[in-house]
């Protein structure tokens, strides 16, 4: 996809996303293009896509229950993940805090959809509930967000715990690990937005009405049991609130709750 | 108008009835997960959540009422899958019907194969209207008669019984596959089938359950670098050595079993080339392809993608012969339809008798048929409302923008909780099935 170095041009933008990405938050409000004011508030191509990404790895987290997930759904999220790393590796806004691979190419950094797609036996019965309850209330101390944040944290906590799950039912753990390892590295840089610099700006630039996904889900959503999406719009914002400082210091505790995990 | 079934006679499509609780709140177990009519269309298969089967049978048309049509009155009632618990995974066994396919009647019962996601049954629904009276060796009521009080013989006579109709489980094929069956299909000989999960197709003879071949396995050493899994499969209506399945990539393989043992290597691939101006991040996801069917005729092939129906012809396989759009609105809507999941609704389609018109589903309790002669299309609306007996089934339509008309309806006013996934058109009359969450509507046309 040679042809992205336009990609933040607003032609390439129609392009690329049609109007299925574009219009996400405006379904519904159309008036608000004509505006000067809409204008300024439609979110950048990079948030949507940011978005869409934290999306798919939620979906992918959490469509673990009892019953074993829809291998087609989480094949379909998991190379939307890919397609959107690729396309974010290449035009340079993803940035790899990776200190064990250097030598790796991009493409064998992506979360593989193994690792993604599997069921969380453990989460389902329960066993990591103590570790999982005293880690939830160490990072609860530590932050003064409110519960959203928390619930968002609390997704990206399960992801180990998912992850961990698969490497217990590979073949070989050795070298999954070394996998999991990886793949849990993208799964935390994926979930907290590594754009310090421009958080502020994106917070004053976004308006609400992007993270009201009941713009165009009015009816949709009265009956739909959206259970493990529920999150999904308040996931999103604290994601772009936590500042660069937090984010290296969450990163330390959950490795080592992470290798916590995988000793034990 | 209606879209014609044959002929060039123009006719509408009425209401003629509708099965299933009324009530809003809908229990899970009674949404209907798959409908089919037999060979003749006598009889109307239903398999629900909860894994019960329900047969419809046709009443034999009145004599004096010549114009009015027979109606499908249920016939038999039982539990085919029951929930189960899979103890080395830790995890459920849904008991949902996911496909259920008839077997061409050859005596006076009738055979149908149904599956779940892990498991497909051979169901024997056999008749009884008679009985046997005056055993030797036991009373009337079943209990032995004590030996040394017979003092005669009698020949039993068989005396007329309340018609009962039984169904017993014939053959149980299990344990043959590991990802979730999402298709069977009967092969033409009448003595082979074949069933197909996510990764693998196997190749089963009706007669022996303890064995089944695979015949496709597109399951990477890796699995890490899966990244498309097979979506549907079926065996061709005339050629038992070919079969075709279909991939979340939006691709149809075609393969002949006389080539080689494991097919993984297709005869034909079937793909259009991707439109370069619409492409977005949910293109593979509209793309992926929900159900595929051949026509009565064999010579053609429907697939269903999220977004539309496409008719190939079996010799040309770089696009298809003709595209319709079923729902071409939510295109905007991709990625709303994304976050709640709705993209990944699973759409089947249907022939009509003659091959002349096809059907599928949408939201809002709409379904779409489309003629393909004529090249008109129509929506039509499964509704408690439009339910009074021959009532005549008014076209609806969904305005994208602008000014609404009367009578249409709003995009944003769809229902995405009332989906029509599972329809069935009667292999030889107009008549439809369509199922509407717990409901099953059928519908007829009226001649003019």
């Amino acid at each position: 996809m040679g042809e992205e170095e336009g990609l933040h041009q607003t032609p390439l933008l129609d392009t690329m996303f049609v109007r299925g990405l574009k219009r996400k938050c405006f379904d519904g409000e159309e008036d608000i293009e004509g505006t000067l004011a809409g204008i300024k508030a439609i979110p950048s191509y990079n948030l949507q896509r940011q978005s869409l990404l934290d999306m798919s790895l939620v979906k992918l987290q959490l469509c673990h229950m009892l019953v074993e997930p829809n291998l087609c759904r989480s094949v379909l999220i998991a190379n939307t993940v890919r397609q959107i790393q690729e396309e974010m590796t290449q035009d340079g806004t993803w940035q790899m805090i990776n200190t064990q691979s250097t030598g790796q190419t991009s493409l064998d950094r992506l979360v593989s959809t193994d690792i993604l797609c599997r069921s969380s036996r453990e989460q389902a019965e329960g066993k990591q509930v103590p570790g999982y309850s005293s880690f939830n209330k160490d990072f609860e101390d530590d932050q003064t967000q409110d519960s959203s944040e928390t619930m968002s944290t609390s997704s990206s906590v399960q992801t180990p715990r998912n992850l961990q799950s698969n490497v217990w039912e590979m073949e070989n753990p050795q070298e999954s690990r070394g996998n999991f390892q990886k793949s849990l590295d993208q799964i935390f840089e994926t979930l907290e937005n590594k754009n310090p610099n421009s958080v502020e700006d994106l917070f004053s630039e976004v308006d609400n009405s992007y993270y009201d996904l009941d713009t165009m889900l009015t009816g949709m959503m009265s009956n739909t049991k959206m259970g493990h999406c529920d999150g999904l719009e308040t996931f999103s914002s604290p994601t772009t609130a936590t500042s660069n400082s937090n984010c290296k210091s969450d990163l330390n505790e959950l490795d080592h709750i992470v290798e916590i995990l995988v000793e034990s | 108008m209606g879209v014609a079934g044959g002929g060039g006679n123009d006719f509408q499509w009425c209401f003629s009835q509708v099965k299933g609780a009324i009530d809003e709140d809908v229990a899970e177990a009674d949404i209907i997960s798959t409908v089919e009519f037999n060979y003749s269309g006598d009889l109307l298969a239903t398999g629900d959540k909860g894994g019960r089967v329900v047969i419809f049978q046709r009443e034999q048309e009145n004599k004096s009422r010549p114009h009015s049509r027979g109606e499908y009155n249920v016939y038999s009632t039982f539990q085919s899958h029951e929930p189960e618990f899979d103890y080395l995974k830790s995890l459920e066994i849904e008991e949902k019907i996911n496909k259920i396919r008839w077997l061409p009647q050859q005596n006076a019962a009738h055979f149908l194969l149904s599956t779940n996601d892990k498991t497909i049954k051979l169901w024997k629904i056999s008749e009884r209207d008679k009985r046997a009276e005056g055993y030797n060796l036991k009373d009337e009521d079943g209990r032995l008669r004590d030996p040394f009080r017979i003092t005669a013989l009698r020949v039993p006579i068989l005396k007329p019984m309340d018609l009962m109709v039984e169904a017993s489980p014939r053959r149980i094929f299990a344990n043959a596959h590991t990802y979730h069956i999402n298709s069977i299909s009967v092969n033409s000989d009448h003595e082979t089938y074949l069933s197909a999960d996510d990764l693998r197709i196997n190749l089963w003879h009706l007669e022996i359950t303890d064995r089944s071949f695979n015949i496709v396995d597109i399951k990477p050493a890796n699995m890490e670098e899966l990244t498309e899994v097979i979506t549907a499969a079926e065996f061709h209506p005339h050629h038992c050595n070919v079969f075709v399945y279909s991939s979340s990539k939006g691709t149809i393989r075609l393969c002949d079993m006389r080539s080689s043992a494991l097919c993984d290597r297709h005869s034909k691939f079937f793909e259009e080339p991707e439109d370069p101006s619409s492409r977005s991040f949910f293109s593979e996801i509209i793309s992926s392809i929900s159900d595929v069917k051949f026509s009565h005729s064999g010579r053609y092939m429907m697939t269903r993608d999220y977004l539309s129906v496409k008719v190939w012809d079996l010799n040309m396989e770089n696009r298809p012969v003709e595209t319709y759009q079923v729902h071409e609105y939510l295109r905007s809507k991709l990625c709303s339809l994304y976050e709640n999941d709705c993209i990944f609704d699973k759409f089947e389609c249907c022939w009509n008798g003659s091959d002349s018109a096809i059907m599928t589903g949408s939201y809002n309790n709409f379904f779409r048929m489309f003629d393909r002669n004529t090249r008109r299309d129509i929506t039509l609306e499964a509704s408690r409302e439009s339910s009074k007996p021959r009532a005549i089934l008014k076209p609806r339509k969904v305005c994208t923008g602008g000014k609404r008309k009367k009578d249409e309806i709003s995009v944003d006013s769809l229902d995405f909780n009332k989906k029509i996934l599972h329809t069935a058109w009667h292999p030889m009359e107009n008549i439809i099935a369509v199922a509407a969450t717990n409901n099953l509507y059928i519908f007829q046309d009226k001649i003019n």
